[in-house]
């Protein structure tokens, strides 16, 4: 599936592509919390998340990820879109919840970059 | 602080960084890649510098006034130091578990904060040194080989 393809799929509205929206989607990774994607999402990842500050693009910079679909409906600020444009990081959003979001490109074939986290937390 | 056996110095640069800036939070780092892709190191040691870099950069950004990053390729490792005028770090032992942190409510908001940070860069780099004072700031050298 590609990036138009989850488009399509959540209802979701493209507000930025330059030119990344035919890139396959294999796996996904989805947090609220930026310091566990940056821990945890590998290279190559659709990010999946609520959050819509211009972290959330340096973010998808520095782990090379593929894309951004931010859930529930939030729109990006200002800066985030700019910043998405500058750095040619795709970006999109779903009214979808998470949860939903999760299931419904897991069904159709996303599979996590990671299962599970090597180690628990202490 | 620079390693004997470094081998011949390539490259160095020198960014500051204002604490506070969220707006603005990431752009060293986002040099810092540019520089290592154009450069031509290998991308998955460009992955780690990367994510090791903005983990500190935003501990600047979160914690301290302003920082200073020094920045140097040799032949044999990449090495950044980030020097910080803030509130320094009262335990490192402690800051350096998985899941420990002193953040404000508006840096978690930002999505940060889950005390992951140093153990991320500590991950990710193949020496890291903090030194730090409170009240004062802290020094963070990381080492990375190529």
């Amino acid at each position: 599936m590609t990036l138009k393809d989850v488009a399509k799929l959540l209802n979701a509205e493209i507000l930025i592509c330059e030119d990344g929206c035919d890139v396959e989607v294999k796996t996904a990774f989805a947090a609220d919390l930026l310091s566990d994607v940056l821990a945890y999402a590998k290279e190559g990842t659709l990010l999946i998340t609520g959050i819509t500050n211009p972290q959330v693009i340096r973010t998808a910079e520095m782990l090379e990820l593929i894309g951004i679909l931010v859930v529930r409906g939030k729109a990006p600020d200002a800066e985030t879109l700019k910043l998405a444009q500058t750095k040619s990081i795709p970006l999109m959003v779903t009214k979808y919840i998470m949860f939903e979001s999760c299931g419904r490109l897991h069904r159709n074939g996303v599979v996590g970059c990671v299962e599970s986290v090597p180690n628990a937390r202490s | 602080m620079q390693d004997r056996e470094a081998g011949e110095l390539l490259l160095e640069k020198r960014f500051s960084i204002e604490g506070g800036n969220f707006i603005h939070a990431g752009g060293v780092s986002s040099s810092i890649k540019k520089i290592l892709k154009d450069i031509g190191i290998r991308s998955e040691i460009i992955r780690r510098a990367s994510i090791a870099c903005y983990e500190a950069e935003m501990n600047v950004v979160a914690y301290a006034k302003k920082g200073e990053v020094t920045f140097r390729v040799t032949q044999q490792h990449l090495q950044v130091l980030f020097k910080d005028e803030g509130q320094g770090i009262e335990n490192i032992g402690l800051a350096m578990q998985e899941g420990y942190s002193t953040a404000t409510d508006a840096i978690r908001e930002m999505g940060f904060g889950a005390g992951m940070g140093l153990p991320n860069i500590k991950r990710n780099v193949d020496h890291l040194n903090i030194e730090s004072m409170v009240g004062v700031g802290t020094t963070l050298e990381m080492i990375i080989y190529t």
